[in-house]
């Protein structure tokens, strides 16, 4: 299949991953593309609106806002793929184990899941940063830490499928022992829904370490994060000052619109019976 | 029937237990206690006199008899006072529950109002531009962050109109005009993201729904689309979009932290970011119990509703 045909099967598809790899190229280049250091204050440009030297203009230590999105393209992606990632697999193997040892194991385990997903997500994130304090590796301890209940929910379901076949009893009658069955049989067969809460969880944590940042709860100054430029000055001043309120923002919801986007096409390619959804 | 309620209710003990245990746990993990950040604020600092407060909250007590004491007076719904304002913690509670429960109810009705018709709409044209820009409507309502959209609506109203919502909450009995001129902002930026997520759930379920018998069976009859799409069609597919409006609803209740901080409303979100702030350890385990309790009874409302709703459900 030519790119072409690919780009008229899965329009929004394609759109999205145009964005995502543009985010990625951003966040990989930022040091050589990026007109200014994301850091570097300047004082006599403090408050300049978009021009030529400033294209998205200024904040108020004189930051060149391009520069600071195009290395917070690295904050978003690196809490992003991370959590998602951390966060989809220990939920996705919680999730089958439950599925597989059933019984009280299941019981217990979906009881837990209960008591977590009866904590607002925010409220436990803001928890983990209360008691772990600030910076990069600790939001990604706090925005991982809810959406392990929600990935072993959805993939115990599917698991609980899977456990039924045939080939897990053959797995047994060969004398594949609890872990193996797991892990190298019934693991990959899940990989759907998996691959689906993953997708949609890079952009739920993109848009979570925006709020937490913007709380000041989240990454702290001078790191450039999406969430963070909106804090402070971006409100104080967005009336004379409304570029520092809007590109942020903008680059906030490109960006979880594209993950989420990707999300919905990969769920249709891999999925046909989920193609309605 | 009557065995499933009752097996249900017995369920949530354990699980409000557990979340008692670990929000209690959690708080003492949080470095630090009320009585420092007090004294953080102040100006002299002196043992005897940390001492003394800490024996006034009874935080010198062991863990144990701590959470005893306090879990025996929540089985009493005597959730105690704030250990901040000294106030009872139901009155704390009460005067946000006011507004966080009408910002809840007028952002379910955005919700309710757009998402239906236009999953509907998309569900029945699918794959046609009306699908697309239904999902490209929806799919952004999951991406723009509600706090962002609030600000650019303060800024364009301060731009256009020169005006800004009123910052002070007034109750709806008091002043009608006055409050809705609050509220309709936060309700409309956090109703966006709210009704995308309910419009995709009634696409998905109207798709689903459309494709089995008894519509053919209806369409051979010979009947109308519009009567189709509403006694037969949306009908059935309104149950998974009960669960997420029931989900939503809860997680509004206390879950829109930073929409409020925007907004500057005093709702229940910033009561629990301030009081975790202050280490009020008796309202934060107070809320949290109070939000994990809401969203336990929506759960299990919405899974009776299904029952209600649906015969093949309740015969099982």
């Amino acid at each position: 299949m030519s790119l072409g045909d690919f780009a008229r099967r899965w329009p929004l598809g394609v759109a999205s991953a145009v964005i995502i790899v543009l985010m990625i190229g951003c966040a990989v280049f930022a040091p050589v593309i990026a007109p200014y250091d994301p850091l570097e204050t300047d004082f006599a440009a403090q408050f300049s609106p978009p021009t030529p030297t400033h294209w998205l203009g200024t904040d108020a230590f004189g930051r060149d806002l391009l520069s600071r999105l195009m290395y917070g393209s690295r904050t978003a992606l690196l809490i992003g793929f991370v959590a998602a990632f951390v966060g989809a697999t220990l939920g996705a193997i919680l999730g089958v184990a439950s599925a597989y040892f059933g019984g009280r194991v299941d019981l217990g385990v979906q009881r837990l899941v209960e008591i977590f997903l009866a904590f607002p997500i925010i409220i436990l994130a803001l928890a983990v940063v209360s008691i772990l304090g600030t910076g990069v590796s600790n939001v990604i301890v706090a925005i991982t830490v809810p959406m392990i209940p929600n990935c072993t929910r959805v993939v115990r379901s599917s698991a609980l499928a899977v456990r039924a076949m045939p080939y897990v009893e053959a797995a047994h009658a060969v004398g594949c022992g609890d872990a193996r069955t797991v892990l190298r049989h019934m693991l990959p067969n899940v990989m759907g829904p998996y691959l689906i809460m993953l997708t949609a969880f890079v952009g739920q944590a993109i848009l979570l370490e925006a709020s937490l940042s913007f709380l000041g709860l989240g990454v702290a100054e001078p790191t450039p994060a999406w969430g963070l430029m909106l804090r402070g000055a971006a409100v104080e001043f967005a009336e004379s000052a409304p570029w520092m309120a809007i590109f942020p923002g903008l680059a906030i919801s490109l960006g979880v619109f594209a993950f989420n986007l990707f999300g919905d096409a990969l769920r249709d390619a891999l999925d046909p019976k989920l193609r309605t959804l | 029937m009557h065995r499933y309620i009752l097996h249900r209710i017995l369920l949530t003990i354990p699980t409000l237990l557990g979340v008692a245990v670990i929000v209690f746990v959690l708080m003492r993990v949080i470095p630090g206690d009320i009585v420092e950040m007090r004294f953080a604020e102040g100006h002299f600092f002196n043992q005897e006199l940390v001492d003394k407060e800490r024996a006034r909250f009874g935080l010198d007590r062991p863990l144990w008899r701590q959470f005893v004491e306090w879990l025996w007076g929540v089985v009493r719904l005597d959730f105690g006072l704030s250990m901040w304002s000294g106030g009872p913690i139901r009155h704390e509670i009460a005067i946000r529950l006011q507004l966080s429960l009408q910002l809840a109810l007028m952002a379910t009705m955005v919700a309710v109002l757009l998402a239906i018709p236009l999953g509907t709409l998309a569900a029945l044209r699918q794959d046609t531009w009306i699908d697309y820009t239904v999902r490209v409507f929806s799919i952004a309502g999951l991406a723009i962050p509600s706090f962002w959209l609030g600000i650019l609506m303060f800024l364009f109203f301060l731009i256009v109109f020169q005006w800004i919502p009123p910052m002070v909450f007034t109750p709806f009995w008091r002043d009608p005009w006055q409050n809705l001129a609050q509220m309709t902002w936060p309700a409309l930026s956090v109703g966006y993201r709210y009704s995308a997520v309910a419009a995709r759930m009634t696409r998905a379920a109207m798709l689903e729904v459309l494709r089995e018998d008894y519509i053919r069976t209806a369409r051979a009859k010979g009947l109308w689309q519009s009567r189709i799409v509403r006694r037969h069609a949306l009908k059935n597919a309104m149950l998974p979009v009960l669960t997420v409006f029931g989900l939503e609803f809860a997680f509004l209740l206390g879950g829109l932290v930073v929409t409020e901080q925007v907004f500057n409303l005093n709702g229940l979100g910033l009561l629990f970011v301030q009081s975790v702030a202050r280490r009020d350890y008796t309202l934060v385990q107070a809320l949290v119990l109070l939000m994990a309790l809401v969203y336990i009874a929506v759960n299990f409302g919405v899974d009776l509703l299904y029952a209600w709703l649906d015969p093949r459900i309740r015969y099982q």
